[in-house]
């Protein structure tokens, strides 16, 4: 499983689990897992539309993770922010199915973007993906402290001048860049699950926010590292290994940080 | 009527209020506003749920819509979000599981706005610590804020807004939900704070009597209105009853004050009524 054609496996996955990890972070954060569960869908019928016009789907992905990312940040300022989501979330899914049944995609393709594929990423579009993951985490690092900030009490940063909407709307963009990314890898229906296991489990191990965001992108390696290893070995979808993975890594912290609440007890 | 400013001291101070008027949607929220805060004193602003306590905050931070009027700070229009102003919400949820020490709040509000990745310096560090132990928070600075009691997270948050050494601190209804023992806690300490760092307080509470002896001014809102000057200066029955718009009473039972309104009954026969008394 380590041979060249899985290098492009292990190259984009390990991009992916990085980024993953600390937008993650912010995601879990922010209570945004809603939009984490949102965009992904946008994305899928980015990608389904991509085929159908016959240009890369990764421009599919990314234009239509960016639309449904800013869509759900300019309604959720007029009407409740899970609505918003929600109909962001149904629109996207209908006109990916719309996509899908007038253009003539094989089977398999459908599968790997629902569920996910070790080999999603072509070697060809592994610079385009390297690219839009450094210049993600490039944002994410410049506007770390004000994410912070706006995270944990965004009334308080409102008082302190920090520009709230402009953190919101950089932030929305950096998931749906993060989304486009992952999507082919992990699969759209359990992207999320790669963007909210790792890191809800990291928060509840680590205490200190520098560290719980170390914490979450080591667990989210972790994560698609074993899922990689064991979706080639077993031959099911990648996603169902993230999946469950991200579940178990949850329920472990929980179960960790109560064994610590007891002995502290006593 | 207009709002007034009852104080006889035309001395210039920290912060200027000028017929400040808030409209939404056509309902008066506030009404020509007027009052000043002087450096380093203690003002209560003191007013019943929803007379518009926090909306004068957003004011004063910048962050309201619909205002009109001037708020001037050393006499210079405020820009948005002044550091020289500190500001403790009504209420800040916490979750339990949030990676946030009370320590790390504490640093967010040095530099919780500032963009770019950084090293934070050791004299950040020594403040934090600093402001912790000026607020009696140091025994709980490593634990998340979302597991400390109400009064321990007052006590972070206020820690959090003075770290920027602001000259003027805004606390919005501190002592809601706390604990009489808490209450007393807060206020010895807000007293202690404001004396030692020379940093002027406007605390709003919808109860006068336990601010009454670290008060040095009291601004009360009702109807919209504000009345402002020492306690002896705005609690008496002719400046309330102004300002509420029907008769009031104040009562002064064993050191505490009690502003009562006199129901006035409907029709008419005014000399043989029986007055009721509520307290507000």
């Amino acid at each position: 499983m380590f041979s060249s054609f899985m290098t492009n496996a292990w190259l984009s996955g390990t991009i992916v689990a990085l980024l993953a990890g600390v937008v993650g972070f912010f995601v879990v954060l922010r209570g945004a897992s809603f939009a984490a569960h949102a965009i992904p869908n946008g994305a899928f019928a980015g990608a389904a539309g991509a085929y159908l016009i016959g240009v890369s789907p990764l421009l599919g992905l990314v234009s239509f993770a960016l639309l449904s990312a800013l869509g759900i940040g300019m309604t959720s300022r007029r009407t409740r922010n899970d609505v918003a989501t929600a109909l962001s979330l149904v629109a996207m899914l209908a006109l990916g199915a719309a996509f899908l049944s007038v253009s003539l995609i094989y089977e398999p393709t459908i599968n790997a973007l629902l569920f996910g594929e070790i080999l999603g990423v072509s070697s060809s579009q592994l610079a385009p993906v390297l690219i839009l993951g450094v210049v993600s985490v490039g944002v994410l690092a410049w506007f770390y402290r004000p994410l912070m900030f706006t995270s944990v009490a965004p009334e308080l940063a409102r008082a302190r001048g920090v520009n709230a909407t402009l953190v919101d709307v950089a932030f929305l963009v950096v998931v749906a860049l993060a989304t486009a990314l992952t999507v082919p890898v992990v699969g759209a229906l359990l992207t999320f699950s790669l963007m909210i296991g790792p890191p809800a489990a990291a928060r509840i191990l680590v205490a200190r926010p520098g560290w719980a965001v170390a914490g979450s992108v080591g667990l989210s390696l972790v994560t698609v590292w074993v899922s990689i290893g064991a979706s080639y070995a077993f031959n099911l979808p990648i996603g169902f290994f993230v999946g469950a993975l991200g579940a178990t890594l949850y329920l472990g912290a929980r179960v960790v940080a109560r064994r610590r609440v007891v002995r502290s007890a006593t | 009527m207009s709002a007034r400013d009852l104080s006889h001291d035309s001395s210039q101070g920290l912060l200027e209020v000028r017929h400040v008027n808030v409209s939404v949607e056509g309902r008066d929220i506030l009404r020509d506003v007027n009052f000043s805060i002087k450096h380093g004193e203690f003002t209560g602003l003191i007013g019943s749920n929803g007379a518009g306590k926090t909306t004068l905050f957003r004011v004063i931070l910048g962050i309201q819509e619909h205002a009109s009027g001037e708020v001037l700070l050393h006499g210079e229009p405020l820009t948005r979000a002044n550091r020289s102003i500190g500001y403790v919400p009504q209420k800040v949820l916490f979750d339990p599981d949030l990676p946030i020490r009370a320590r790390d709040l504490v640093a967010l509000g040095s530099d919780g706005h500032r963009y770019g990745l950084r090293r934070r310096p050791r004299a950040l560090h020594e403040a934090v610590d600093e402001m912790l132990d000026a607020v009696d928070a140091g025994a709980f600075a490593d634990r998340r804020v979302g597991g400390l009691s109400g009064g321990e997270q007052q006590r972070v948050l206020i820690a959090h807004s003075l770290i920027s050494r602001p000259e003027l601190l805004l606390l919005d209804e501190p002592l809601a939900n706390l604990d009489p023992g808490s209450v007393q806690e807060i206020i010895a300490l807000l007293h202690r704070v404001s004396q030692r760092q020379r940093v002027a307080i406007l605390l709003s509470a919808h109860e006068m009597n336990p601010l009454l002896p670290v008060m040095d001014r009291i601004v009360y809102v009702a109807n919209g209105h504000v009345a402002s000057g020492t306690t002896d200066e705005v609690v008496r029955p002719s400046v309330l009853s102004e300002l509420y718009g029907h008769h009031v009473d104040v009562l002064r039972v064993h050191g505490r004050v009690l502003v009562v309104a006199t129901a006035l009954p409907v029709g008419p026969a005014p000399n043989d009524q029986h007055p009721e008394f509520v307290v507000e």
